[in-house]
């Protein structure tokens, strides 16, 4: 009897709160289609004459295509180097006994509570005076490649690993590279999933870092891109923002979309169980 | 010789070392430099395997923590010759109006954010929770959604959708007849601004996170409860919530560290201001570093920086273990 109302009201708040969410979204893609005079006027939901000149003029004059392009290798590399040199550590800390691992793994799992701002002014002394690799994407790729919290995720799923099947590959003769790369591997693709979709988004979205090292317009990503469009003050030009917005969106919403599961059971592995 | 303190250190790592030799190793008296050689070989794989992190941790965590300590006793403005100044940066430092505001700031958003975001996300996975409920993985995938976007991207589409004048908040706002909030443009409300938007980007990762807790706990308790006359409400406060604790505490953690961390957020909505009410301290050690140019000084301001994030995230924990976690 009290049943139907509460199913009522309970989906009356999830429906209404995915709607406060998606909301901004939607603001986002009506305005990018609308010229900067009707933005300002902020009168219409709809854009009531749609143009696509918000785009034209984010592609030719800010060089989009080639922030995208910066932004998605500079992902890619530091997902790859990052998930392979992750997923090596954790099967040493979940496969392997040797002296000092549980010493090592708590000084590792310690590690993550260091805060980027601590390091940042120093790092950035560093690669501009010793490794001279401003304006390049190397800073975003290499000091993060071996990180804790991915050796600590592929570790979870490299215990499930039965120990036999390493065993026997051991007994016939592989190596301990090549048990790695064609037995530990693919059986952990899940993992390497959650993993890698987790590095390509931070990768993707990070801004901090990119603003301290990518000068040159030419190498830039696309937040650090946005940033720089922002003009000057009183007359920010969201028209032009906000096409530049749905490009920076986009991509990270079809992955996410496509591959929502893996996200989930990737965020959710380290707070249960720890 | 190795009666000498630091070689019954060495010693003593050894033995540790090569505890697990197995008893197909003879003992002889080999000198220390072939036993650790030998340990080393015996486990050269996995000893391979976590070294890229404990090499570039070292080059790119430990040495630059150090050299920040170097950096923090010097006026130095990036290039050129660095002037010896001792401790001058950290008692300029505890005088810093700027300083202890960005810090202020953190401690006022995150009481202004944190603690409305942590209810709803228990309430909302509890509500995702409910079996009656159809299409939860939509739901779920819906409300996490701004997690995965960019924020300098929403960032930008709150100060449009925030604007005083042209804004859609207070469009909707003006057709109920309520008159314009300076949303950011007024001390307090910029805040509350900053901390919406932080509740939009986290609420839906905090609720996945409490809903992969609240799965863990068996329906038979709830169910029972039930049976024994509890409501939903009742069944919620005081069988869920406690038992949920450990996950609470995780994401509180988490927000004290988030909330201390924020950088692009006031950045892009806010620029800081207005008159830096939400100007944060990695936004001060930024200025300082790349505005201002005074690279010790920022060095200083990170040291005290992360002291003071221990220190909080210390006493966090010691009032939850203190606390008794069931009524």
């Amino acid at each position: 009897m009290r049943q139907a109302p509460t199913k009522a009201i309970t989906y009356l708040c999830v429906i209404g709160l995915s709607a406060l969410m998606i909301f901004p979204f939607t603001w986002m893609l009506s305005s990018s289609l609308k010229p900067f005079s009707e933005i300002f006027a902020g009168t219409t939901f709809l854009p009531q004459h749609p143009t696509l000149e918000n785009y034209a003029s984010l592609f030719q004059q800010s060089n989009a295509l080639l922030k995208l392009w910066n932004s998605f290798y500079i992902a890619a590399s530091a997902t790859i180097s990052s998930v392979l040199l992750c997923a090596l550590g954790g099967y040493a800390f979940a496969k392997f006994r040797f002296p000092g691992r549980a010493f090592l793994f708590g000084f590792m799992l310690a590690s993550m509570a260091l805060p980027f701002a601590v390091v940042m002014v120093p790092l950035f002394v560093m690669m501009r005076n010793v490794f001279h690799w401003i304006d390049t994407p190397w800073p975003l790729i290499v000091p993060g490649a071996a990180n804790a919290f991915g050796i600590f995720f592929m570790r979870q799923y490299m215990l499930s690993v039965p120990d036999e099947m390493l065993d026997a590959a051991r007994v016939d003769g592989a190596s301990e590279f090549g048990i790695f790369w064609r037995i530990v591997l693919p059986t952990t693709v899940p993992g390497l999933v959650s993993l890698a979709i987790i590095f390509f988004m931070s990768s993707w979205n990070n801004f901090l870092w990119p603003l301290t090292i990518l000068h040159s317009d030419s190498v830039q990503t696309v937040p650090v891109m946005l940033n720089s469009l922002q003009g000057p003050p009183g007359r920010t030009a969201f028209d032009v923002l906000m096409a530049g917005s749905v490009v920076s969106v986009l991509p990270m919403l079809v992955v996410f979309l496509l591959l929502q599961r893996h996200l989930v059971a990737g965020i959710t592995s380290g707070a249960v169980k720890g | 010789m190795l009666t000498e303190p630091r070689h019954r250190i060495r010693e003593a790592t050894l033995a540790a070392a090569t505890e697990d030799l197995g008893e197909d190793y003879e003992w002889r008296s080999d000198s220390l430099r072939q036993r650790w050689r030998l340990a080393v070989r015996r486990h050269r794989w996995p000893l391979l395997f976590i070294s890229p992190f404990f090499v570039l941790f070292a080059v790119f965590n430990v040495y630059p923590v150090l050299f920040s300590f170097w950096l923090s006793l010097h006026d130095w403005p990036g290039l050129g010759p660095m002037d010896f100044i001792g401790l001058a940066n950290y008692t300029e430092l505890a005088h810093d109006p700027l300083f202890w505001n960005s810090m202020l700031n953190s401690v006022l958003l995150f009481f202004i954010y944190v603690p409305v975001m942590t209810f709803l996300a228990v309430v909302l996975a509890a509500v995702l929770n409910a079996r009656f409920l159809k299409l939860q993985g939509l739901w779920r995938a819906l409300i996490f959604m701004p997690n995965i976007t960019s924020m300098v991207a929403a960032g930008y589409t709150f100060r449009l959708i925030l604007d005083k004048d042209s804004g859609a908040l207070n469009h909707a706002l003006a057709f109920l007849h309520v008159a314009a909030v300076p949303w950011l443009d007024d001390v307090w409300w910029a805040r509350i601004s900053l901390g919406l938007l932080m509740i939009w980007a986290w609420l839906g990762y905090n609720t996945v996170i409490m809903l992969a807790g609240m799965q863990t706990i068996p329906r038979e308790l709830i169910e029972a409860a039930k049976v024994d006359g509890a409501n939903a409400v009742q069944a919620f406060r005081r069988i869920t919530v406690p038992l949920l604790r450990p996950v609470i505490v995780f994401s509180m953690t988490l927000s004290i560290i988030g909330t201390f961390s924020m950088f692009t957020e006031p950045y892009i909505l806010t620029r800081g201001g207005p008159i830096r009410a939400t100007e944060t301290p990695v936004i001060e050690i930024f200025n300082s570093t790349f505005t201002d140019l005074r690279f010790g000084y920022a060095a200083a301001e990170s040291y005290v920086y992360f002291a003071i994030i221990v220190v909080i995230t210390l006493l966090q924990f010691w009032t939850v273990s203190r606390s008794d976690p069931v009524r």
